[in-house]
């Protein structure tokens, strides 16, 4: 770990200005930038300390959800309104990570949370995101937890968040505050980039932005929700593959669908092929396999993560059954 | 008085390890002292060309970049157990990625990892053997298996010939991964000079190795090293040898003249001291069509690193030579070199690898000769060892069998695969037999009986976590009549009588013994002291018994306080030894393991939902970290079976999931209640007590039961653990 300074401002423009300055860093639970500071995949010298910011509220009412940046998972999981109107969303974040850190961890932080990628967290490896321009090791290397959806020549990694998953599929948008308090609102959909030629660029934040709330618009599909996660071991592990899935259903037919898997693709995977191929159909077992088939066109699995063409398409049937049922 | 030994007598360091009271190696408060960093290569293979030491060098608070271009140099390694002496910076070679290339010294750990972190090397890279199985072709025999003792090769009738002419055969290969140990506590070392006397707080499974081997490299004499190590937070094997780490921080002591401490990190921990290596292992056995074996062949190759930093050879069939009876056995042991890190001991060496394989070929022998797998090994029941022609000491595993079945309700199982199932989810019933050496090695310990009753004892031995303490304060217990609570048992110094080092679950059958023979030589020396007083006219020490301080005898006592003060004595002392094992047994521990997986057809995910373990271990000292151990071991192989495995890069040889979020361990929902059976018995042989160890015997045969249940589940032989979704998915 390198030396740097710790800023703690009273307000968001202190912070904003003070992040937006060469080496400067938002840190808010630290979950994941403190880990990456030890192990100088990251090296700010200044970290600017979000905590004291008044952006941790978790209001519901009947314009939606609105979650703050800081507000912890933990919370937001046990939130009623969260478990009864967004059940996708609570069953994300109970499946992440442990109940530690989810008392740490907050909702913008867990969107810029990194990915898990074993090459990118080891300086002893080159990297494109790291190191742009080094190469990627992982393409050729020990990818079975890596991407088979949105890659390209220079990345394969996944993004890890389970929560960014449940919330893409509920159209989620971020609101976000720049310097000199200019703020604007993009899809979360939106947010994330594809690697492309840069996968050293992961958003679309410009410096300094910060996020200040999460935004998910109601919906009896979202009400209608659940979240399933496939890994190895059974808690505390990253998604091998997941699926977040919220329907409405008008008797057996599916009046709408939102679809969205994590652990495949390099940034949050929403399905707008299949949610399409599923609108007006009825909910039956060939109708899911069949469109759990679009899931996966034009996946480029890179050898051993092979199986997550199949997995993927499994995840997807079971979760949609489980919904629809 | 009900004896002591035997009861579950809760952990007696229980309360210090839960306050935070128990000191481990890096948390002695040593004055004066400063940070160690270690710096490891990125590469696999060649030389350090250049190392350019200055920035670090100049950065605040750094007191010393040692580098083999300035490393004091090493003597030689004269041998000898536990004793590792490269790679200590003793030359420019590279041979494997992670190895030690420098260690920086400064003030404080931050400044130290900043300067660590500032050094440059330049490398010329060589082409190197990253993976074992890109190399197989260059296997070659052991040289020192089992250090020297017998061949790595051994043969009983023909097994080749009585193979090509046998009715039911199975011939198959099997692959386990590089495994690591990962104890909670890393490895971590201070170590203070006083002139050419060195003393070091380490965390080693045995301190008189650690005190062996450095006055071995460090040219001293064994008397001036004085190792401490009262508590280990785990070690599994990769504590066992004394590796460069420890060495390294002597030496970086020496050279800034005062204390220094080095503690790994997570990821250093994977390079630094051993792993289980991989294996490839060809199992080929036959049996006549009532299911009688006729030949069994075991081709074993483990994984090792460049010859030049040692040999450590997986001895994954010594169990195959003794585990049935049958008249043709022939077992081999390869090694194949590649670029990385000495491999080692990691719980249960040999047997937890080598079962997995011999007792899934017996799973698939019972498939083919349709015979249920319990009455397959009970048909080929070894009642003696048949490779050492010796008797047992001790075998019950006819018993663990029989309770074990019964408490799981194997007779419930409907043999065809994919036959059961819990609505959509498949159910898998599978089982094995385990097996592990009961060992002894010298030992030796001291004890004083004190004027007020209480007792103190001691002998050079660890607790890894299994309870030594607890266990010796329980013999002292019995063997002297006083409450548990008035013993206090000292280990971890190498001032106090030597034991030997912690592995092969030898502590209990060693110790033990030794901490008696002390308690009796005390007790005795008592007795003579009472019969020597006219007051005891008459007596005999047949007359005498200890209890809560005082010598009864008929119609006489005596107060210990009133014994020594007249003898003018503040206590009285008794030594005791155990030798090595004695010689006409086989000594072996037993057991059978019993699984049920649940595995999701689609999915394929895949969770161990039942387990009964049933074992033939001897004595029981105390039932409560006795079962500890079992349920530890089962966990442990729950790991191997399902998630444990260190993967490399091909490109580099460097391991790429080198930390504990992405090394996968088994956490609570991975894990179903254990149900333990320990079948009476006492050993006759091993150790007066009868007990025999238990910390690796409840690993062995986990990984094949729940493979054989995956089996049985899916229809789907995993003969490569760890067993994972992609292997089931169909
Ligand atoms: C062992 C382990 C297991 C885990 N398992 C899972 C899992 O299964 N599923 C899962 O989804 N996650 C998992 N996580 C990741 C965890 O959810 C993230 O670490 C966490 O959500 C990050 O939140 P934080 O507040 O701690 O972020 P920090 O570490 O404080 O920050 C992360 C990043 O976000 C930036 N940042 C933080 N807040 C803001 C803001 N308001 N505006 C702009 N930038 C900001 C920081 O600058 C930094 O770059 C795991 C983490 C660990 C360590
Ligand atoms: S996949 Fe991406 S993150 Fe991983 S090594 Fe390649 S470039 Fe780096």
């Amino acid at each position: 770990m390198q030396s740097f300074g710790y800023l703690d401002p009273a307000d968001a423009d202190a912070a904003i200005a003070a992040a937006a300055a060469p080496g400067g860093k938002f840190i808010a639970g630290g979950t994941d930038l403190m880990q990456l500071m030890k192990d100088d995949v990251e090296a700010p010298t200044r970290i600017v300390d979000v905590e004291k910011l008044p952006y941790g509220a978790i209001e519901a009412n009947g314009s939606g959800l609105r979650l703050g940046a800081l507000a912890r998972m933990s919370d937001v999981a046990a939130h009623p309104a969260v478990q009864r109107d967004y059940p996708v969303i609570a069953q994300a974040l109970l499946a992440s990570a442990s109940p530690q850190l989810r008392n740490m961890a907050t909702m913008g932080g867990n969107m810029l949370q990194r990915t898990r990628c074993h090459y990118f967290r080891d300086t002893g490896f080159p990297c494109n995101k790291r190191n742009p321009g080094s190469g990627c090791p992982a393409i050729h290397g020990e990818n079975r937890l890596l991407a088979i959806l949105g890659g390209s020549e220079h990345c394969i990694a996944t993004h890890p968040s389970d929560l960014a998953v449940a919330l893409v599929a509920l159209d989620t948008s971020v609101e976000l505050q720049g310097v000199g308090g200019a703020r604007r609102t993009v899809a979360l959909g939106d947010f994330h980039r594809l690697p492309g030629d840069t996968p050293q660029i992961e958003t679309v934040l410009q410096p300094g932005e910060l996020i200040t709330a999460l935004v998910v618009p109601p919906s009896a599909a979202a009400r209608r929700s659940a979240y399933l996660k496939v890994r190895d071991r059974a808690s505390f592990e990253f998604a091998l593959v997941s699926a977040a899935v919220a329907l409405e259903m008008q008797g057996n037919t599916i009046a709408d669908a939102r679809i969205a898997m994590g652990g495949v693709g390099t940034k949050p995977w929403r399905l707008p092929a299949v949610e399409a191929a599923l609108r007006g159909q009825a909910a039956t077992p060939e109708n899911f396999t069949a469109a759990a088939g679009l899931a996966v066109e034009g996946a480029m699995p890179a050898g051993k993560n092979d199986f997550k063409v199949k997995l993927m398409q499994r995840t997807l049937v079971r979760a949609l059954s489980t919904v629809a049922a | 008085m009900d004896a002591i030994v035997g009861q579950p007598l809760d952990r007696v360091d229980g309360r210090l390890k839960v306050t935070g009271g128990a000191r481990y190696a890096a948390e002695f408060p040593v004055p004066g002292v400063v940070h160690a960093v270690l710096v490891q290569s990125s590469v696999a293979a060649g030389e350090i060309v250049a190392i350019d030491t200055s920035a670090a060098e100049g950065m605040p608070g750094v007191l010393a970049v040692i580098t083999p271009e300035n490393a004091e140099k090493l003597q030689a390694d004269k041998g000898g157990e536990q004793v590792v002496s490269r790679p200590t910076l003793q030359d420019m070679q590279v041979l494997y990625n992670g190895q030690h290339v420098a260690i920086v010294v400064a003030d404080t750990l931050d400044r130290a990892q900043a300067a660590a972190s500032a050094l440059k090397l330049t490398y010329k890279q060589d082409e190197a053997v990253t993976t074992m199985d890109s190399a197989l072709n260059t296997a070659y025999r052991p040289k020192h298996f089992r250090g020297g003792a017998r061949s790595p090769d051994s043969n009983r009738g023909d097994a080749d010939a009585a193979f090509d002419a046998a009715a039911v055969k199975v011939d198959a290969t099997y692959r386990t991964p590089i495994e690591h140990h990962n104890p909670m506590e890393p490895h971590a070392t201070i170590a203070r000079w006083d002139g050419d006397r060195v003393t070091v707080w380490t965390a080693t499974q045995g301190i008189s190795g650690a005190q062996h081997t450095l006055a071995t490299l460090f040219g001293i004499p064994p008397a001036n090293v004085r190792v401490i190590c009262p508590y280990v937070g785990g070690g599994f094997g990769c504590k066992g040898s004394t590796w460069p780490p420890a060495t390294l921080t002597a030496m970086a002591a020496r050279k800034v003249g005062r204390p220094v401490k080095l503690s790994l990190t997570r990821r250093q921990m994977f390079t630094s001291n051993g792993y289980r290596p991989r294996t490839v292992q060809k199992v080929k056995l036959a049996a006549d069509a009532g299911g009688k074996l006729v030949a069994i062949r075991h081709d074993g190759m483990s994984q090792m690193s460049m010859p030049s930093l040692g040999e450590f050879a997986e001895p994954v069939g010594l169990a195959t030579e003794m585990l049935y009876s049958c008249p043709n056995v022939a077992v081999t042991h390869r090694l194949v070199g590649v670029n990385a890190p000495l491999p080692t001991y990691m719980r249960a060496p040999g047997e937890a690898s080598g079962v997995f394989a011999l007792e899934s070929a017996m799973d698939e022998l019972a498939v083919a000769l349709r015979i249920d797998p319990v009455e397959l090994r009970l048909r080929n029941y070894a009642d003696g060892d048949e490779h050492e022609d010796k008797p047992f000491s001790l075998k019950n595993l006819r018993e663990c069998y029989r309770q074990g079945a019964e408490a799981f309700g194997w007779s419930q199982r409907n043999p065809a695969p994919r036959s059961m199932r819990d609505g959509r989810v498949l159910i898998g019933w599978g089982m094995a037999t385990s097996t592990y050496p009961a060992n002894r090695r010298p030992a030796e310990a001291l004890v004083r009986l004190q004027a007020d009753g209480s007792v103190v004892a001691g002998s050079g031995t660890q607790d890894l976590g299994t309870g030594t303490y607890t266990v010796m304060t329980q013999v002292i217990a019995d063997e002297l009549g006083v409450s548990p609570r008035r013993v206090r048992f000292v280990l971890g110094d190498s001032t106090l009588p030597p034991a030997p080092g912690s592995g092969g679950s030898t502590t209990v059958a060693s110790v033990s013994p030794a901490v008696q023979a002390a308690c009796a030589a005390a007790r005795q020396k008592l007795f003579s002291l009472i019969l020597a007083d006219p007051q005891a006219a008459g007596l005999t020490s047949a007359d005498l018994r200890l209890a809560n301080g005082v010598v009864l005898a008929p119609a006489r006592r005596f107060p210990l306080s009133q014994v020594l003060a007249r003898a003018g004595l503040e206590y009285i002392e008794g030594r005791g030894k155990t030798e090595g094992p004695p010689g006409g047994h086989s000594l072996h521990s037993f057991g059978a393991q019993f699984a049920e997986v649940r595995v999701d057809p689609d999915l394929g995910e895949i969770r161990v939902s039942r387990y009964v373990g049933a074992f033939d271990a001897g004595r029981i000292l105390n039932a409560k970290t006795g079962r500890s151990q079992l349920i530890g071991g089962i966990t442990y192989g729950i790991g191997m079976a399902l998630l444990e495995e260190t993967a490399t890069d091909a490109e580099t040889g460097r391991y790429v999931n080198a930390d504990l979020a992405e090394y996968l361990v088994p956490v609570h929902p991975d894990v179903p209640l254990i149900r333990t059976i320990f079948v009476a018995g006492e050993d006759p042989v091993l150790d007066p007590l009868g007990a025999r160890g238990i910390g690796e015997l409840p690993m062995v045969g986990v990984a094949p039961a729940i493979a054989n249940a995956v089996y049985h589940a899916t229809g789907v032989r995993v003969r490569d653990l760890p067993i994972r979704i992609e292997d089931v998915l169909g």
